[in-house]
């Protein structure tokens, strides 16, 4: 019999009941919750009479909406500007209250963005399935966990019930063998994979990213890469569980303690695809070939090489593409084949879901250290994942640097990325930004958005064009 | 939720691969605490010539007079017709919610990003899968034909176009039986609780450490 692959084992692992029309009642381990997509599942367990089937297994925090400048946070909900902001953070507040759930508040130290949060605390662990409604809950993945995102309906279904009824995904191996060029970051290499597949690449797929190159990377690297997975079309990203998994885990604040680690680690050591594992699909990346990536257009898929110019219309695969191409040209004010490195920024975006841990932080800063932000550039804010990260970052100096070279130094939140607080671009401000999408609007009304890593967003803030970082 | 059984009406085109959740409800709408009232904002930023505020009144606002659903021929339209990757992009069920709000109960495309679709029948909205050679020739019908209506017969699983041609297609057989019901599944799951009481009885013994 052929061997399992790590979304097999997990599935398998979580599977209550199956039914006869192929779905399958599947057990969800952690839920993360935010003040964005759960009012309205709290609303439904009320109408209904519903009680949380099980308050332990959920974890709350305001992410989205929160506001990121120091003046506003000092005074808590209350300093919220926009009203509509401040009634549903404020809801969050009550419903966790009145139902009971754990929940980091706004003033909390442990506040942050929920897929920093989750990992950071221990909160995801390996094994775990993890759901939360937001799509690139594919993050918590890198722990070898069955993570995604989900809608409102499903987030109460799951607070009621404790399960999701759930079709088995098919499987899909992004293998990158060989070794990762100097400055190439996992961000790197979730944009190379996104711009090969497509956006639409992943669709209907669980993915596990394996392979040398992906053994090799930090838990900060994997988690990015997993929380991209979506950017591809997959709603669950994943790596196998191995040394580096553990070490991350071990001794945070949910983990296993005394001898339940070494029986936890006994069960996770079995969380990896088998050898003879059979993939639905495998696509196969050379770690050389990739180089630092930069979005031009309007979808993830829109990306090239910093080396590279804005793709011409002969590059179209066929009219679709076409069109969208040319959409893209327009939106983004750019031209078919101008260069990368001539885009001029107006604003630079340095945190999210996806690069807003202590490693991104460190990154930036070592091109931020000692140098200015350009003259060009009116705004180069670095937002932290979490209060944590706040605090680490600025135990070791990194907010000094920032701020010595120009950057704003912010509290934890989604902020730039999506723009739902006050942080975001005036219309035609192009942004170079570590965050996850590039669609029209996403950051702001008008706002031109090119998806970087961490270290290729500070340099670009420095020089107020796109430069590559390996050569900076 | 509303049930489908056969729903007929007017087709919209909205000729464009990859329409992603923010365009079908950008972000700002996303701070309601309530499940209706999204519809006067959906595909607010190509709607609308400006930018559009939550809680606003949007009647004075002005209309992108180039916007395929402010066009006069599509008014009342209540099947949209769409490209490959609908619905790609974050979780936020608030974009099936605008598409209901609005009188959409049907997506006909060649593909869909997987939560948009599984939102969708939650919502009473109807994501039909139909191969591109077909999505397309429905695109040109609906171009060449003012008031061109679909019917969409969910228990018979057709769509029939208005010359009588009739187009199957597939749809999975649970969902299919919650939408032609308009059963909200909570309930169905929750016949099952003592199976999800024995699988987490047997967990809580295996991995202790989840349960604190």
């Amino acid at each position: 019999m052929a061997g399992k692959t790590l979304y097999d084992k997990l599935w398998e692992q979580h599977v209550v009941k199956e039914r006869d029309d192929g779905t399958a009642l599947i057990y969800i381990d952690r839920q993360l919750l935010h003040e964005v997509t759960s009012p309205q599942a709290f609303e439904g367990l009320r109408i209904a009479g519903r009680k949380p089937w099980r308050l332990d297994a959920n974890l709350a925090t305001p992410d989205h909406n929160v506001p990121t400048t120091p003046v506003e946070r000092e005074s808590g909900i209350d300093g919220i500007q926009d009203p509509v902001s401040r009634i549903q953070v404020r809801t969050l507040d009550e419903n966790c209250d009145e139902f009971g759930i754990t929940e980091f508040k706004m003033q909390d130290k442990r506040q942050g963005i929920v897929h920093v949060v989750g990992p950071e605390q221990g909160a995801t662990l390996p094994g775990m399935t993890v759901v939360c409604g937001d799509s690139h809950t594919a993050t918590h993945g890198a722990f070898a966990a069955l993570a995604h995102g989900i809608g409102t309906s499903e987030v109460e279904h799951v607070l009621a019930t404790q399960c999701l009824i759930q079709r088995k995904m098919k499987n899909l191996l992004i293998k990158v063998e060989g070794d990762l060029g100097a400055g190439i970051t996992g961000k790197d290499v979730v944009l190379h994979i996104i711009g090969v597949i497509g956006t639409a690449g992943g669709n209907g797929c669980a993915m596990e990213f394996g392979g040398s190159a992906i053994r090799s990377l930090s838990m900060e690297a994997r988690m990015t890469m997993c929380n991209m997975a979506i950017e591809a079309g997959a709603r669950v990203g994943m790596v196998g569980f191995d040394d580096i998994t553990a070490e991350y885990v071990k001794g945070r604040p949910y983990a296993p303690k005394a001898d339940q680690w070494e029986q936890a680690l006994a069960v996770w050591k079995d969380l990896v695809s088998d050898e003879d594992a059979v993939f639905d699909k495998v696509v196969e990346i050379r770690a050389e070939d990739i180089k630092p990536q930069v979005t031009w257009g309007t979808s993830p898929e829109m990306v090239t090489t910093i080396d590279g110019t804005v793709p011409t219309l002969d590059d179209a695969a066929d009219e679709v593409e076409r069109s969208g191409f040319e959409r893209a040209y327009q939106y983004m004010g750019l031209k078919p084949g101008q260069k990368i490195t001539d885009i001029q920024l107006d604003r630079v975006f340095i945190g999210s879901c996806t690069n807003s841990r202590i490693e991104d932080l460190r990154a930036a800063a070592d091109v931020a250290r000692g140098r200015k932000v350009a003259g060009s550039v009116k705004q180069a804010l670095v937002v932290p994942g979490s209060g944590l990260v706040k605090a680490q970052a600025e135990a070791e100096g990194l907010d000094k640097i920032f701020v010595e070279a120009g950057f704003e130094w912010r509290e934890p939140g989604c902020s730039m990325c999506l723009a739902m607080n006050a942080d975001k671009l005036g219309s035609g401000e192009h942004c170079a930004s570590t965050s996850n999408r590039n669609f029209e609007g996403r950051q702001g009304y008008g706002g031109r958005t090119h998806l970087v890593s961490p270290a290729m967003a500070a340099a670009a803030a420095i020089a107020g064009h796109f430069v590559d970082v390996r050569e900076f | 939720m509303k049930p489908f059984t056969v729903h007929k009406g007017i087709a919209a085109p909205m000729d464009r691969a990859n329409i992603d959740t923010d365009m079908i409800i950008p972000k700002q709408f996303l701070k309601s605490i309530k499940r209706s009232g999204f519809g006067p904002n959906l595909f607010d930023e190509l709607r609308y010539l400006d930018e559009g505020q939550p809680d606003a009144d949007n009647s004075g606002r002005p209309l992108n007079p180039d916007f395929v659903l402010n066009q006069p021929r599509y008014q009342g339209a209540s099947v949209l017709l769409a490209r490959e990757n609908f619905g790609c992009g974050s979780s936020r069920e608030h974009a099936p919610w605008a598409l209901e709000d609005f009188g959409f109960r049907a997506i006909i495309a060649p593909s869909y990003a997987d939560i948009f679709f599984n939102n969708s029948f939650k919502n009473g909205l109807l994501p039909i899968v139909l191969d591109d050679a077909t999505v397309d020739r429905l695109f040109k019908a609906v171009a060449a034909n003012e008031g061109y209506e679909l019917t969409i017969d969910l228990a018979q699983q057709k769509v029939i176009t208005p010359d009588g041609e009739e187009i199957p297609f597939e749809v999975d057989a649970f969902r299919k039986h919650c939408l032609l019901n308009g059963l909200d599944d909570i309930g169905l799951t929750l016949q099952d609780a003592d199976d999800i009481r024995a699988y987490e009885a047997n967990r809580r013994q295996q991995s202790p450490w989840l349960f604190s």
